[in-house]
């Protein structure tokens, strides 16, 4: 209503004059610094993100001589180093895996078989069906026993975790490449690389994968941010060394040094997402609903 | 000039679509290997009694023992999350994006909800317990400097409202994130011919806005409840496994058999599945039906 005045001040019934009056209705609608139920709400919602935070902050430092102990324990623990450098390159080899897989198969999808999209979707949704402490229930029912015993050795164990990393990441991963192959003409793409003699897997490579790269890097850190947190398959797999894993039983038997690895891991999943947000450039956020929780 | 639009020649050659399937074998190799073996064999398991008779008596089973309360506890900490969490990520989302508050707030917000729909599992938990529980900061420095006991209340981190005050955490970011883009899709055009027609706000959120986005709301706390069923880590780490919830029973059967019936595992695993399967399949009805709204 607070936008009447505006188009009946000029030019009454000018479509400009409307059109002008609109743009201007979003701002008019609540005095200049927003309404106190606005800010109340806000407010509330920052206090409950940031208190835990702080929290964490202050109870990391409680140690009394030196309050930076924890984070000297931490940085000095061998267990540390070799928990994160086992998950991140856990991570990166999903990644790698999963964009091996999915790449050409959206590809693929999109140039030869439309017909199948429905249930290439649907297979890639299933990871939002089965929750991860089921999957990995099926995953050591199927290959802790014969005929296909994965769970024997390390190599076997370190596998199945992958595989499974690689299933959690399917619906990001699928849609951030779809969405990028959306962006170009796949087809005339094709057409005019196999006209200059190319062959499938240098199109793939040389031509389709650069044209996906800035799409697919939200998947690929989403996917990271996921599995170096991940403690629910990391842990029934016995992968002990693992970030998550780890951090669990520090949690369990040391005061402090917790509180600054918990605080260490929610920089490093801001780092990601922030590496999200700045390669994205304005791209709808991408949300995850599988996985660490 | 005719001959050269007639003929593309390098169009895919339509004698070869036989074999076009073959591009696709990997990923449903892999699918196969990983993700619906595993299910099958869970399945296959679920029918089967300890001495692999076929048998239904896992499913009847599941009326016994801890098991009824274990999915009655899960199911009512995922309403309360999804329905609290949506109703007050929406209300965040609201107030940053229509609400007036200056705009780098609504960045802040994004940016931050971005971070904290992926901030769970063991660290979330630990922050928490770091915070409020029986040695928190918050928990100490209420004590001493207010003399309020927190504990005294009755209130334990460990029990349904503590884990459920936890799980928010991840649950409103995520409404935040997946509902603001529904509130973008609002057209000032349907809020003014509203007000032409002499719509109060009041009227036209009654009448316009929330008809037009309930379907978002609802498909997204649909997906907050499957985002809060199916979560096992946080709640292993802050109780230490002493709350009784489905994942921490199929958690437990694994360590173990703590069922002493493997076939009753597999069957709460099935039981799982089904909760989620129906969540996802009403989430996607939802979300077609919003779309119909707000595509732009």
């Amino acid at each position: 209503m607070t936008a009447g005045p505006a188009i009946g001040a000029r030019a009454a019934g000018a479509i400009e004059g409307i059109e002008l009056a609109g743009a201007s209705v979003k701002r008019r609608r609540r005095g200049p610094g927003g309404s106190l139920a606005a800010w109340i709400i806000f407010i509330i919602g920052a206090v409950y993100f940031i208190v835990p935070l702080i929290g964490t902050f202050f109870h990391s430092i409680r140690t009394r001589p030196d309050p930076l102990l924890a984070y000297k324990q931490v940085l000095a623990d061998p267990k540390f180093a070799v928990g994160l450098g086992y998950s991140f390159a856990v991570g990166v080899v999903t990644i790698i895996v999963s964009l091996i897989i999915i790449v050409p198969t959206a590809y693929w999808v999109r140039l030869r078989l439309p017909r199948l999209r429905p249930v290439v979707e649907f297979v890639t949704l299933m990871p939002f069906v089965v929750p991860p402490v089921v999957l990995v229930f099926g995953l050591i029912r199927t290959y802790a026993a014969k005929p296909f015993v994965l769970t024997a050795t390390e190599l076997g164990s370190n596998f199945l975790l992958v595989a499974a990393y690689v299933i959690l990441s399917f619906p990001y991963m699928y849609r951030a490449v779809d969405t990028g192959l959306a962006a170009i003409d796949v087809r005339t793409l094709t057409e005019a690389s196999q006209s200059l003699g190319a062959g499938w897997g240098r199109i793939l490579w040389k031509v389709i994968f650069p044209n996906v790269r800035t799409a697919i890097v939200s998947g690929a850190f989403l996917t990271l941010a996921i599995v170096v947190g991940e403690y629910t398959i990391a842990n029934f797999l016995a992968r002990t060394q693992a970030f998550g894993p780890y951090l669990s039983q520090l949690g369990q038997n040391q005061p402090y040094q917790p509180a600054a690895v918990s605080l260490i891991s929610f920089g490093l999943t801001w780092l990601a997402m922030g590496l999200i947000a700045f390669t994205g450039r304005g791209a709808r956020q991408r949300v995850q609903v599988a996985g660490a929780r | 000039m005719l001959r050269e639009r007639g003929a593309p020649s390098a169009r895919p050659a339509r004698a070869r679509s036989g074999w076009a399937w073959l591009g696709v074998l990997p990923f449903f190799v892999f699918s196969i290997a990983f993700m619906f073996l595993p299910i099958v064999f869970l399945v296959v398991g679920s029918f089967q009694d300890s001495a692999d008779n076929l048998t239904l008596k896992n499913y009847t089973d599941l009326q016994t023992g801890i098991i009824p309360n274990a999915f009655a506890n899960s199911i009512e900490i995922s309403l309360v999350t999804a329905i609290g969490g949506g109703i007050f990520g929406l209300l965040l989302a609201y107030s940053v994006i229509l609400g007036g508050l200056p705009r780098f707030l609504r960045t802040a917000l994004m940016t931050f909800s971005g971070v904290a729909s992926n901030f769970a599992g063991v660290p979330l938990a630990l922050a928490f317990l770091f915070t409020l529980g029986p040695l928190g900061v918050v928990s100490v420095l209420l004590k001493q400097e207010l003399g309020f006991n927190l504990a005294g209340t009755g209130f334990r981190l460990t029990s349904k409202i503590g884990l459920e005050l936890v799980y928010m955490y991840f649950q409103f970011p995520l409404m935040v994130l997946i509902i603001a883009p529904a509130l973008d899709g609002l057209k000032k055009e349907w809020r003014e011919a509203a007000e032409n027609m002499g719509a109060t706000t009041s009227v036209y959120w009654r009448k316009v806005a929330l008809p037009i986005l309930t379907p978002s709301i609802l498909g997204t706390m649909v997906l907050l409840f499957g985002n809060a069923f199916g979560a096992q880590a946080t709640a292993f780490q802050l109780t230490g496994g002493t709350i009784n919830l489905v994942t921490i029973v199929i958690g437990a059967q694994m360590r173990g058999d703590v069922l002493h019936n493997p076939g009753l595992g597999y069957a709460m695993a099935m039981g799982m599945v089904v909760i989620m399967g129906i969540s996802i399949g009403l989430y996607s009805y939802l979300q077609r039906r919003a779309e119909r709204w707000l595509r732009s």
